[in-house]
């Protein structure tokens, strides 16, 4: 499956890209699969959006997809069908902090 | 012609300032990584093509970067920082035991001889290595497991490893200082580690005078002179002719001896500056007057630099990373402070002028004087 990964400014710049980006996840959809699957393709974002040791979701970034905040899901549960479809993206989103 | 390099870190990015010798008209480069905090940039003093840099944000965390090209191009590098076996626990500020936690790299130090070779002082204090140009980072956990790293507590800007000083002497000994432990010293290349404050008196913690628990700014040595170490303490500016084994202070007639920043001019090893502040609630200077203070008698006997720094008005602050020294036959005094302007001197302090005025927060200064 070609899915489809939306970046926040900051970590576009990190990874030298513009707009989404495009990830092959093979088997399942999940959080944990997107995200190796971006980390692969840009080790650059390694340690950026989930934890190098623990794997767990950083506490300032979130996950949405579908109008829905997917971010205290399971690393393993799977996406909306229409993520794994490439019909919608995956939006890692820098929460909004500071003001 | 001589060459100089001024690399600034700022709370947004960082900035490369390039002059000729005669340091009067400058270029400015950047904001390199815009938008993310540059606790501190260094260059190798081996290769000064190679830089490191320690990229932050509260986001997304650690990012260190690296170029080879002085900076005209970067390369993403290892961000990997992992605790020696298991981490164990320091003081949190009640006093309770609370686990190591990998926050930030906040000061970088270049291997004297080998361009691949860094050092990184990070936050929760620990010090850790690269021997690949970056890539990957290992601890020197002898630091951390003195005995007294239990006992350990974070100054107000946390728990930070924030200077590292090698000897170009002795390359099995460095130097490290920590908000709040202390200063340390390796005699052995990082295997294991002494105090080194005794000397020191810090009325806010309950004993003045113990071995480790003392808020040290910073420390500055001239390579000329290994042994004498210079020091900004919370309160108290201190000097050791010996390594580090014994301080005195060296405050003398400082209007107040708060502050940040010390450094030592590149040719006359007892001439150190200092940006007095006005207190550890009041982080500004005296009455508005931004004035460093130079002691040419290595401390005790301080006269005040004011032509050209702003003398109404003024209450940024200077941090501990954000001064330092070219050298170049008359030696120039750089710093930055946290409005933004970046000061230079080409005659040793007796002048200022702003090379930038409008930067972000200034972290960090350092100074590359190339051929």
């Amino acid at each position: 499956m070609m899915v489809r990964v939306a970046l926040p400014a900051h970590l576009r710049v990190l990874a030298h890209v513009q707009g989404e980006v495009k990830v092959q996840v093979d088997g399942a959809v999940t959080q944990r699969t997107v995200l190796n699957a971006v980390e692969a393709a840009y080790p650059m974002l390694n340690g950026t959006i989930r934890d190098h040791t623990t794997q767990q979701r950083r506490a300032f970034m979130r996950f949405f997809a579908c109008e829905r905040d997917l971010s205290h899901e399971s690393p393993d549960a799977p996406l909306p069908v229409e993520v794994a479809e490439g019909k919608e993206p995956l939006l890692v989103i820098g929460a909004i902090a500071g003001g | 012609m001589s060459k100089v390099h001024v690399l600034v870190g700022t709370r947004k990015g960082a900035f490369i300032l390039t002059s000729d010798g005669k340091r009067k008209n400058w270029e400015v480069s950047g904001p390199h990584f815009a938008g993310w905090e540059i606790y501190h940039m260094k260059g190798s003093p081996k290769d000064p093509d190679r830089l490191y840099v320690s990229q932050s944000s509260g986001w997304s965390g650690q990012v260190m970067q690296r170029s080879n090209d002085g900076g005209a191009t970067w390369e993403t590098v290892g961000n990997k920082f992992v605790y020696d076996g298991v981490p164990g626990t320091h003081q949190w500020y009640d006093g309770t035991p609370h686990p190591w936690e990998f926050k930030r790299a906040w000061h970088l130090e270049p291997s004297l001889t080998d361009p691949d070779v860094v050092y990184a002082g990070v936050e929760d204090a620990a010090l850790f290595r690269s021997d690949d140009g970056g890539h990957n980072w290992k601890e020197l956990p002898g630091l951390r497991r003195h005995g007294s790293g239990p006992h350990w507590q974070p100054g107000a800007g946390g728990m930070c490893l924030h200077t590292i000083i090698l000897d170009p002497s002795d390359e099995k000994r460095m130097y490290i200082a920590i908000s709040a432990a202390g200063a340390f010293r390796t005699d052995d290349g990082g295997e294991t580690w002494k105090p080194i404050n005794q000397g020191l008196r810090s009325q806010y913690i309950p004993d003045p005078t113990a071995e480790v628990g003392h808020c040290v700014h910073h420390i500055a040595m001239h390579p000329a002179r290994p042994g004498v170490l210079f020091m900004q303490k919370h309160w108290d500016v201190m000097r050791s002719d010996n390594a580090g084994d014994l301080w005195t202070e060296v405050s003398g007639n400082l209007p107040t001896d708060f502050g940040f920043v010390i450094d030592v001019h590149a040719h006359e090893p007892e001439t150190i500056y200092v940006v007095p502040i006005k207190s550890d609630s009041e982080h500004f200077p005296l009455d508005g007057k931004l004035r460093v203070y130079r002691s040419r008698t290595g401390g005790n006997e301080w006269e005040p630099l004011t032509k050209g720094l702003p003398q109404s008005d003024c209450y940024v602050n200077v941090l501990r990373d954000a001064m330092a020294v070219d050298r170049l036959d008359e030696c120039g005094v750089y710093f930055g402070t946290t409005g933004g302007q970046v000061y230079m001197s080409p005659d040793a302090g007796d002048n200022w002028t702003p090379i930038v005025r409008d930067l972000p927060v200034v972290l960090s200064v350092e100074v590359q004087t190339l051929p």
